[in-house]
């Protein structure tokens, strides 16, 4: 291609033509068959009485009524609301109010942003792994309590299916707060400061601030943090496998474990499939207007 | 997206800011909690964890469950140790980030450069790949795997990361490229330059902090997987992670906490290197692969 300077106007102009396309076209052509090609499977396996194998014959919405009529598919479905949102209204309320705080001019702002990051960096299995034994009552917080004198220090949450979940959200805020946290730092660093001052002259009060200016200019990354966690909650796969292995009982079980373990281990592919169908439906609910919207911006 | 990074002009009197400081360090204190007792827990024997000492320092301190979870531990049937699996994961994220990283750079390059009809949608079908859950590409992943001879292999796990880590590089370098003054390519390519050429001699020699931010997001994302790893590998391919999970899910004997935590901080210590190296590029990437500056 050096000698492009004679094929400029010579014979190769075809494929000067071409180049870029067929460079890119490996690309496409993987996620055209791995990602919209399996996703076209999957969905026909929804349809089909698959059991351990696939199999293609097709029995109509069997799959779908029989998934809304299972009881864990409910409480995957329940959890998941229940975990989803819990986890971003408190991601976002503790992502905004630490953000606020660190952009105090703060001494050691680097190093606190370091610490607040630093679990995104880690495994969902290894944050999972931490907060099994930590929450633990035999030997963690719970024991801990109690061998320091407090004997009725009751902290059982993790072996108690009512409230299992909600260990589950303590777990996941750990892990993706402070990068909500740096999503709204980076949102008030960009806030024209000409009209914070303007409205200081007038006398407005910090809160005020914050309420009537601040916040209102936050909204794209609100926008973009509600994204991020709503994907993230749909997906959430390996924090409960690692933190609670979908237990006691099924009462952490998710869309995500559900479809694993119908889908793998009790040999119901095509409900497996129909789960999995659901599953991708709720995501493109939340990312096909956001990515529309963004590549419209941009052109 | 921070280029005028600026702290607030809002003022605050000295007891508000005392009280900033305490919760900002609270705070620190909650963050750095669970790696105090994964750290001390590791470092530590097993019995002073039954006895209810979880957050104070060892009495006695031991290398012991380091040792133990490196080589000795029993992950699933046998008694490896993590140390075969943390192999299985360089070798598995070596290749997908490289050629990943270089796809992605390519891909970048055309659809900002050598723009044609159809450029957007084709970026948009990429990049609705990178968000859909796996769980709707397991079953027949799993059956192709199968058919060409990879299930259960590291080569197998290295394709199925790279196939779904493309999108996220694409979308990574197509942002960079987007800035790159056009003017730039358009005089190259009056020069006579080719596709390759502008892209050896004019793209590539600016592309080093959008190629770190790419690296560090897609060895982070592939390090870490899980779900993959667990769908796709047998025993002696298992990712590090999975390895983790079994070490710490198996339920035969005495639960070995202090191993578990030992384990789990190997497991941990790639990508937190990675992140106390080039944190700052790390959060790059992060705001990058969802805000999308």
């Amino acid at each position: 291609m050096a000698q492009g300077a004679q094929s400029r106007r010579g014979g190769n102009d075809w494929l000067r033509e071409a180049l870029p396309k067929l460079v890119l076209s490996p690309s496409l052509a993987m996620v055209l068959i791995f990602v919209y090609g399996f996703i076209i499977f999957t969905f026909y396996l929804s349809f089909t009485d698959s059991r351990i194998l696939p199999s293609f014959d097709l029995v109509g919405w069997e799959n779908y009524s029989k998934l809304f009529r299972i009881r864990a598919w409910d409480t995957a479905i329940t959890n998941l609301l229940i975990f989803g949102s819990l986890y971003i209204v408190i991601c976002c309320a503790l992502g905004l109010a630490l953000a606020i705080l660190l952009d105090q001019k703060i001494r050691a702002e680097g190093f606190i942003r370091t610490v607040y990051l630093y679990p995104m960096a880690l495994s969902f299995i290894v944050t999972g792994t931490a907060w099994k034994w930590f929450l633990d009552p035999g030997i963690g917080l719970q024991a801990v309590i109690r061998s320091w004198g407090w004997e009725s220090f009751t902290f059982d949450w993790i072996k108690d299916g009512d409230m299992a979940i909600y260990t589950i959200v303590i777990a996941a805020v750990w892990q993706t707060s402070g990068f909500v946290m740096a999503m709204f730092l980076a949102g008030l660093r960009g806030i024209d400061n000409e009209v914070l001052k303007a409205a200081q002259i007038d006398g407005a009060s910090n809160i005020a601030l914050y309420r009537r200016i601040v916040i209102p200019q936050l909204r794209p990354a609100f926008m973009s943090a509600f994204v991020v966690l709503a994907h993230m909650a749909i997906k959430s796969y390996d924090l409960v496998i690692a933190l609670t292995g979908g237990g006691p009982g099924t009462s952490t079980e998710v869309p995500a474990t559900f479809m694993y373990s119908y889908t793998f281990t009790r040999n119901q592919m095509g409900i497996g499939a129909a789960s999995a169908t659901i599953m991708l439906m709720a995501i493109a609910a939340i990312m096909v207007p956001y990515i529309y919207s963004e590549l419209r911006e941009k052109s | 997206m921070s280029s005028n990074a600026t702290a607030t002009v809002v003022r605050t009197g000295a007891g508000s800011r005392f009280v900033i400081y305490t919760l900002l360090a609270l705070f620190c204190l909650y963050y750095l909690l669970p790696l105090y007792v994964m750290v001390v827990n590791s470092l530590k024997p097993l019995s002073e964890i039954q006895a209810g000492g979880m957050m104070s320092l060892p009495d006695v301190w031991t290398i012991a469950p380091w040792a133990s979870a490196w080589s000795t531990a029993q992950i699933g049937v046998e008694a490896t140790g993590l140390r075969p699996f943390f192999w299985n994961s360089i070798v598995m994220v070596v290749p997908a980030v490289a050629i990943s990283t270089v796809l992605g750079a390519l891909n970048g390059y055309v659809l900002t450069k050598w723009r044609f009809r159809g450029d957007t949608i084709i970026f948009g079908l990429l990049l609705f790949g990178c968000f859909i859950p796996f769980q709707m590409v397991l079953i027949p992943m799993a059956r192709m795997l199968g058919i060409v001879g990879l299930a259960g292999t590291v080569p197998g796990l290295v394709f199925v990361h790279l196939v779904y880590g493309i999108g996220f590089s694409t979308l990574y370098f197509r942002n960079y490229y987007q800035q790159f003054p056009t003017e730039l390519v358009r005089a190259a390519m009056i020069d006579g330059a080719g596709f390759f050429t502008i892209f050896r001699r004019i793209m590539l020699p600016s592309s080093g902090p959008i190629a770190v931010v790419c690296v560090i997001w897609q060895f982070t994302n592939i390090w870490n997987d899980f779900l993959f790893g667990a769908s796709f590998s047998d025993f002696d391919s298992q990712p590090m992670t999975v390895a983790l999970n079994n070490l710490v899910q198996s339920s035969t004997g005495v639960k070995e906490y202090n191993v578990h935590f030992a384990g789990a901080i190997m497991a941990a210590l790639p990508t937190l290197l990675v992140y106390i190296v080039a944190g700052r590029y790390f959060v790059r990437g992060l705001m990058a692969g969802s805000v999308k500056g």
